[in-house]
C-alpha cells in the first residue's frame, strides 16, 4: 500500500493546513493515547506526571509531531529519511511498534476534531496511508 | 489482530459479563442521544468505503462506488449507514447483554452476508473518527475510551457466532 502520486499531494496540502497545529495536536494525541490505551503508560514511567497536557506529555508530543513533519518532508523515500530516528527508536527506545498504530489512530482522531471540514474522506487515506508508512520506516532497524 | 485497526480486542469468555461504570453508561447514552443518525452513519460507512477500499467487495449491489465523491452521494450507502447506527441501538438499549442481542446478527453476518469480521473493527475505527468530528472538544480521551470500549463489545459480539 505504497502511497501515489495523489496521496503524496493530499499529505502535503494536508500538513500545509495543520502543520501549525503540530504542537496542540502532538499534546491532545498523545494525553488521549495514555487515556484511552492506559497500556502505553508503560513507556513513561520515568514521568512524575501523566495528567493529559502536563509538561512532559506537552514536550513529548511537540517531539513527535517534529517527527512527524520530517517525515512530510521525506515523503518520497520514507525508509531512508526517517533511518536514523528508526535507529533510534530500534536500539534506544524500543518501543513495540503495536503503539505506532495506536497513536496513529489518537492522532487521526485529534485531527478529525480539529479540523473536521479539511479531513474529509480522501485526505484521511492518504493520511492513514502516510502514518502506516511512517510506523513501517520507525520499524524498519528492528531486526 | 487486523493490521489497520486498533479498536481493542475484548475476552469473550461466555462467562465473564462486561462491567460499565457509571461514566461509561451515561456517556454512551449521551452520545446517542446527540448524534445523528442519518448523518453519522452514512458517513462513518461512506469513510470505510473510501479509507478501506477492500471492504467495498461485501456491497457489489450497490452500484456506482468508483471514487470517493460516487461512495458519498450513493443513495444505498447512505441508507445502510443509517441502517448500520439504528442496530447499534439496541446494544445502547442493552448495554448489559449486548452479546445475546447480537446473536442474530451474528450469525446473519457470518452465514449469509459472509463478511470478514476484522471488517468490523474498520467500520468501528471510522464511526469513531465521524463522531469525533460531531462532537468536537467534548470527544474528551474519557469519552473516546467509554466509545472505543462499546465499539469493541459490539464487534466482539457481532463476530462471536462464527465458526
Amino acid at each position: 500500500m505504497s502511497l501515489s502520486d495523489k496521496d503524496k499531494a493530499a499529505v502535503v496540502a494536508l500538513w500545509g493546513k495543520i502543520g501549525k497545529s503540530a504542537d496542540v495536536i502532538g499534546n491532545d494525541a498523545l494525553s488521549r493515547m495514555i487515556v484511552v490505551y492506559p497500556e502505553t503508560k508503560t513507556y513513561f514511567s520515568h514521568w512524575p506526571d501523566l495528567a493529559p497536557g502536563s509538561p512532559h506529555i506537552k514536550a513529548h508530543g511537540k517531539k513527535v509531531m517534529g517527527g512527524i513533519a520530517l517525515a512530510v518532508t521525506k515523503i518520497d523515500d520514507l525508509k531512508a529519511g526517517l533511518f536514523d530516528l528508526s535507529e533510534q527508536h530500534a536500539y534506544k527506545l524500543r518501543v513495540d511498534p503495536s503503539n505506532f498504530k495506536i497513536l496513529n489512530h489518537c492522532i487521526l482522531v485529534v485531527i478529525s476534531i480539529m479540523f473536521p471540514k479539511e479531513f474529509t474522506p480522501e485526505a484521511h487515506v492518504s493520511l492513514d496511508k502516510f502514518l502506516s508508512g511512517v510506523a513501517l520506516a520507525l520499524a524498519e532497524r528492528y531486526r | 489482530m487486523p493490521e489497520n485497526s486498533v479498536s481493542a480486542d475484548l475476552q469473550t469468555e461466555s462467562h465473564k459479563m462486561v462491567e460499565w461504570t457509571d461514566f461509561e453508561r451515561d456517556t454512551i447514552q449521551d452520545i446517542f442521544s446527540r448524534i445523528e443518525y442519518d448523518v453519522v452513519g452514512p458517513a462513518a460507512l461512506a469513510r470505510c468505503l473510501v479509507v478501506y477500499p477492500w471492504t467495498q467487495r461485501y456491497f457489489g449491489g450497490f452500484g456506482n462506488l468508483y471514487n470517493a465523491a460516487a461512495i458519498k452521494g450513493n443513495p444505498m450507502v447512505s441508507k445502510h449507514g443509517t441502517t448500520i447506527l439504528h442496530g447499534l441501538d439496541r446494544a445502547v438499549k442493552n448495554m448489559d447483554d449486548i452479546k445475546n442481542t447480537y446473536a442474530e446478527l451474528s450469525v446473519l453476518h457470518s452465514e449469509k452476508l459472509h463478511v470478514d469480521p476484522d471488517n468490523f473493527k474498520l467500520l468501528a475505527d471510522c464511526l469513531t473518527i465521524v463522531v469525533a468530528a460531531q462532537l468536537g472538544n467534548e470527544f474528551t480521551g474519557e469519552v473516546q475510551a467509554a466509545f472505543q470500549k462499546f465499539l469493541a463489545v459490539v464487534v466482539s459480539s457481532l463476530g462471536r457466532q462464527y465458526h
